[in-house]
């Protein structure tokens, strides 16, 4: 069913009570084309346009848990389009894109929101920074403003402008950035590949992997017996090393705790999202009300999915430093996410060493801004074995060859991307 | 969380900095050097790391703890264990 006014509309008179599910939730068969492991946002927005671009519908999406139950639901819905370096800015401007039109592709409300972002900078050397990279993204088609710090005064009149040791003076402004309901994305994408005949199977845990004699993956074992595929492709995030580890490889990649906030419901206060510049912090409000606000990653491998207090403080030194009117607010939840930090703290999109076998992995704490071209170059890569011309960069090798994209220019220590 | 320096005691995870996985060696040659800087096993469960006491003793030590539930087993000078 198609979503319009007219069906809204009925349903509404009819109290709401004759809404259908809007995916089938599978039982898994013996074999697909493709079987992508991993029912978060990249994973089933993989198999959407596996389905819509290339025609290849017999996949299967396989999740441990629910889908959309991990990072997909851990994350604080920022989408933008704001890096520097060539082998980042056209990826994720090809992402902002996809979000631009997605609720059309999909006939379904994501709710994306694009408020704007604004990065600010406090000293002479931040700006300059900033100047760079924003004139980087205009190189590449994309929108991108030096903000003084009365332009700033403007859209944010709430911040700390004159603080002694960090005053605001100015900022790095992307106004197509914003936010999107995480959520909707994920059932939104579920809906759009289970339409075109994709399975999706949930309680479905990946246990190993099945090998031919040459030692190609042909399949994996599942939970729920053995599935055979053409071609497995992994989305799992924070567990990449994990399921990668069953196939026997070892990857540039380490899991650690991300934690993010929000506080009670309030009336509209912020009009689109705001990073502090001289710490780690950022912050916007859902349409809900919420304000939704996180900072560094807790610093230590981990996979517990939830944080500690040192972080909790810090995050909090950093909002009250900035906007101190947060002060005022109570926080009602925090969560922890499991993000697997590249050694560069960019994505790889690529094939294995492993035929059969594809790695759709490092998204660092980026990767809900990416879900839609990470998807779409997921697909690119399972239906033609060729990057997608956005992504070419995410190779695998480029840690041996020395072709790094470390925007921070950190160095081989995730901890610090 | 709090780490059992072998010099000081418990204290506060905040006094430390954390450098990974304390497996990988240093080859001696260029073969090797690939995996030594960019391959991890990224355990989930028991994990031999690397911290250094940058706000107390200044010695690294290694820290055996779970990354599933931040647990710690134990601790030992980097210089006693070799790594």
């Amino acid at each position: 069913m198609r979503y319009s006014v007219f069906s809204l509309s009925a349903n509404a008179l009819s109290g709401h009570r004759r809404w259908k599910r809007v995916w089938r939730d599978a039982e898994p068969a013996e074999a697909y084309d493709v079987v992508i492991v991993g029912g978060g946002g990249h994973g089933l927005a993989t198999a959407h346009y596996l389905a819509r671009n290339h025609g290849i519908t017999n996949v299967a999406v396989i999740e441990k848990g629910w889908i959309g139950g991990g990072n997909a639901g851990r994350n604080t819905t920022i989408i933008r389009s704001n890096y520097g370096l060539p082998g980042n800015e056209p990826f994720y401007e090809w992402s902002m894109k996809l979000w631009e039109g997605l609720e059309q592709d999909l006939n379904y409300n994501v709710m994306v929101s694009q408020r704007g972002i604004v990065n600010l900078y406090h000293s002479d050397a931040q700006r300059d920074a900033y100047a760079r990279r924003g004139n980087a993204m205009r190189l590449h088609g994309v929108d991108a403003e030096l903000l003084s710090s009365d332009d700033v005064r403007k859209l944010a009149p709430f911040l700390d402008f004159e603080s002694a040791r960090f005053p605001i003076m100015g900022g790095l402004y992307q106004g197509r950035a914003g936010t999107a309901r995480h959520d909707a994305v994920v059932w939104g994408y579920a809906r759009a590949a289970s339409q075109r005949g994709v399975d999706i199977i949930q309680n479905c845990e990946v246990t190993g992997f099945v090998q031919d004699s040459a030692g190609a993956i042909v399949g994996v074992e599942t939970t729920r017996g053995a599935i055979r595929a053409g071609k497995v492709g992994l989305a799992v995030a924070g567990n990449s090393s994990r399921v990668a580890a069953l196939a026997g490889l070892r990857l540039p990649i380490e899991s650690h705790v991300l934690q993010a906030f929000v506080s009670e419901g309030l009336k509209p206060v912020i009009p689109g999202v705001i990073t502090f510049g001289a710490g780690h912090f950022y912050i916007s409000q859902s349409d809900k009300g919420g304000l939704v606000f996180g900072g560094d990653i807790d610093g230590y491998n981990s996979y517990a999915q939830r944080g500690n207090l040192p972080v909790v403080e810090d995050v909090c030194e950093g909002g009250m430093a900035v906007m101190p009117m947060i002060g005022r607010a109570r926080i009602l939840r925090s969560w922890g996410g499991i993000m697997d930090m590249s050694m560069d703290g960019s994505p790889i999109i690529d094939a294995s060493p492993l035929p059969g076998l594809y790695l759709n992995a490092g998204w660092c704490y980026g990767g809900f801004k990416a879900t839609p071209a990470s998807g779409w170059c997921f697909a690119h890569l399972l239906a033609t074995d060729r990057s997608h011309e956005t992504a070419t960069a995410f190779r695998l090798d480029r840690f041996e060859s020395g072709h790094l994209i470390d925007e921070k220019g950190a160095g081989a220590q995730p901890n610090l991307h | 969380m709090r780490l059992p320096c072998p010099y000081c005691g418990d204290r506060d995870a905040q006094e430390f900095s954390y450098r990974g996985d304390a497996g990988p060696r240093r080859p001696e040659g260029e073969d090797g050097l690939f995996d030594y800087v960019y391959l991890r096993d990224n355990p989930a469960g028991p994990i031999r790391e690397l911290w250094y006491h940058a706000n107390g003793c200044r010695n690294w030590i290694v820290v055996t703890r779970d990354t599933r539930t931040h647990e710690v087993h134990g601790s030992s000078l980097a210089r006693e264990s070799g790594a």
